[in-house]
């Protein structure tokens, strides 16, 4: 089902087995009179099974990076591989792009997004939530229902799929959109302040399910603002005024190491 | 396709109301035409049939036209006169032809007993005129070519005079007497009614000869009926018959005719114009509803692409392409579009029962119906859809993720 990158042409040319590479990548929105600086040139590497959570203030530019590192943006400058296909490579005149449909394909069948305020449709069951992404890949309806039923159990939520959003609490909601991200059995999942709208037991609950995720060999991106969040992950990354500012080894990732 | 059909389903659900609201335009676009397209339907079913049956495939001999100004009205009554002659003289040469009657009118009184008929109109005919005028014998049988042939003294009459004078009495083999002369009843005509207060009952057939021989002069002018072989070759038996009738009367080229063909297109005519302007009136109301609907369509799918500003942020996040956008919302304003076909179809054809049931019109529910409704979901749905689909296709993922 996953497909693999496309022609040579596309590849990075060093033989790295990174997932993720970001190289000086910046980007300016502008607006009217003034430009905001949101990144000024971020360096970030993420291999296959890093669990990384990315920490700063608002306005920091965290969210740009989220939201470039999941294909929904591109930046205004640098260069941006993933699996070794060239995202995005911007340098001067030269700019390299994808088109907007590989953009999707990449969104749909590489990456898997779980959000602060879940982001189901609400009219939907959880099932038909979960099958949505596979709907986009064109997977088959009998593969589809088997597929995102399994998803469903991993987050332990099988008894539940035909309820909708509103039928459901906070914490299962939430587990949806997780089995959702999941269910293309994407390279990455990255998690936007996922217990920003959950209490602290409930957002507990989804963290552990989050590092369990982890052990099965998931890599996982976290986006937070709680320290007591982001030390869950092995690494977190500090962004201040659209920098990296310093990067440390949790607890976690000192043992894993 | 399936999944799309399923989204703008459950879609539309959600806000059963007004989408119920949004077809009204299209529905009472889709009613006028359908009503007026069914009564148009239900008219062709009777008045047509009874114009074609006056003979839309059936030519006139005559010394003159049968519409014409005054001034050739003079000229064309020094025509000689055409002969019984004539009848065969075609019949012989006409390949587009299939049959051929002359026509000699006789006003007559009709007795039989003690009762007695005035006013009857008397045709001396041919047995072609049985096919010629499409005219069902109910008994008996027609005037055969050894009656014409042999000058016999019969009769076929028409279903006034049967219920005049037979009202007891089988009239076959009766004896009855026209204008003094003795006849014999072979035949009774089915009874045709009325046409223009005329009663077409009010007649009988006889042999043209028995009568030319019995009350005319043997020169005496007559009109003869012709049948085109094939109703779509009506133009070509013209064109024959008028260079028979010009070989007929000896013309030489450049001379100009001295016989005319009528023909019963006249009625036609008046009955196409006359639904030709309903049909342009029910297309003007028709197209007039339809974009106002339409207009409907397109604005309710505007607020629908704001509204669900969010949702579409989350399936691109999903990896949805803007083409499977576009197509979602398309087939959504396709599915609005279609259910105002169903409605405005569904009032129609109640309209056209009682239209059918409560006058004296009859109304059809034409086949082409199908047609107009696939093309109306086609053309409304995409054309006053395309505008919202690829608004909602352009969004910014992250600014729609973001709305609130």
């Amino acid at each position: 089902m996953m497909q693999s990158s496309k022609g040579s042409s596309m590849r990075a040319s060093g033989g790295n087995n990174h997932l993720i590479t970001l190289k000086s990548v910046t980007k300016v929105y502008d607006m009217g009179k003034e430009q905001v600086h949101a990144l000024r040139g971020v360096d970030l590497r993420i291999r296959p099974n890093d669990y990384i959570s990315i920490m700063g203030p608002s306005g920091s530019g965290k969210s740009t990076l989220m939201n470039i590192i999941g294909c929904l943006d591109t930046p205004t400058s640098g260069r941006y591989e993933f699996e070794g296909e060239v995202v995005c490579d911007v340098a001067g005149e030269d700019v390299t792009k994808m088109s907007d449909n590989e953009l999707a394909d990449i969104r749909n069948r590489k990456i898997g997004f779980v959000f602060q305020t879940f982001n189901l449709l609400s009219r939907t069951t959880a099932l038909r939530n979960v099958e949505l992404p596979l709907i986009y890949a064109g997977i088959h309806r009998r593969n589809r229902i088997e597929q995102a039923k399994e998803a469903l159990k991993q987050v332990g939520l099988d008894d539940r799929a035909s309820h909708r959003p509103s039928e459901l609490s906070g914490g299962q909601r939430q587990r949806v959109a997780i089995a959702r991200a999941l269910v293309t059995k994407p390279a990455i999942i990255l998690a936007d302040e996922p217990t920003g709208n959950l209490d602290s037991v409930t957002g507990q609950e989804i963290m552990v399910l989050l590092d369990a995720l982890h052990e099965q060999g998931n890599t996982i991106i976290l986006v937070t603002h709680e320290t007591y969040i982001a030390e869950h992950a092995h690494r977190v990354i500090h962004i201040l005024d659209g920098q990296i500012d310093r990067e440390e080894l949790t607890a976690n990732g000192k043992a894993a190491a | 396709m399936i999944e799309i059909l399923r989204i703008a389903g459950s879609a539309l659900w959600a806000h059963k109301f007004r989408a119920l609201l949004t077809t009204l335009g299209i529905a009472i676009g889709i009613f006028t035409v359908g009503v007026v397209m069914a009564i148009i339907e239900g008219l062709n079913a009777t008045f047509s049939e009874q114009i074609s049956s006056l003979g839309s495939d059936v030519l006139y001999v005559d010394k003159r036209a049968w519409f014409q100004g005054h001034e050739e009205w003079v000229r064309s009554r020094q025509r000689r006169n055409i002969g019984l002659d004539a009848v065969d003289y075609i019949a012989q040469r006409s390949e587009y032809v299939s049959h051929v009657s002359p026509r000699v009118f006789q006003r007559g009184t009709l007795k039989y007993g003690d009762k007695s008929l005035e006013s009857v109109t008397i045709q001396g005919v041919h047995e072609d005129m049985a096919v010629i005028s499409g005219t069902e014998i109910v008994a008996g049988r027609f005037l055969s070519r050894t009656d014409t042939r042999h000058k016999k003294a019969v009769a076929v009459i028409g279903n006034s005079i049967k219920e005049e004078l037979f009202a007891s009495v089988d009239p076959l083999g009766q004896r009855i007497f026209i204008n003094g002369r003795r006849f014999l009843v072979i035949g009774v005509l089915e009874e045709q009614g009325q046409m223009m207060g005329r009663d077409l009952d009010n007649m009988a057939y006889v042999p043209a000869e028995t009568l030319l021989k019995m009350f005319g002069r043997r020169w005496r002018n007559i009109s003869i009926a012709l049948k085109a072989a094939q109703p779509d070759m009506v133009g070509e038996a013209r064109d024959e018959v008028i260079g028979i009738m010009r070989r007929y009367r000896q013309l030489r080229p450049g001379q100009p005719d001295d016989f005319a063909i009528n023909q019963q297109s006249t009625l036609q005519d008046l009955y196409d114009n006359a639904t030709r302007m309903l049909w342009m009136v029910a297309i003007g109301i028709g197209s007039i509803a339809l974009i106002v609907g339409g207009v409907g369509v397109m604005n309710i799918m505007l607020v629908t692409v704001t509204e669900r500003t969010a949702e579409i942020g989350i399936r691109k996040s999903l990896g949805a392409r803007r083409s499977t956008i576009r197509w979602q919302f398309l087939v959504e304003s396709m599915t609005v579009s279609a259910l105002g076909v169903v409605v405005g179809f569904l009032l129609a054809s109640g309209a056209a029962i009682i239209v059918e049931r409560a006058t004296p019109l009859a109304a059809r529910i034409p086949p082409a119906w199908g047609g107009l409704g696939v093309g109306v979901v086609v053309v409304v749905g995409l054309v006053f859809g395309l505008w919202p689909a690829t608004k909602a296709a352009r969004l910014d993922p992250i600014e729609a993720l973001r709305y609130e």
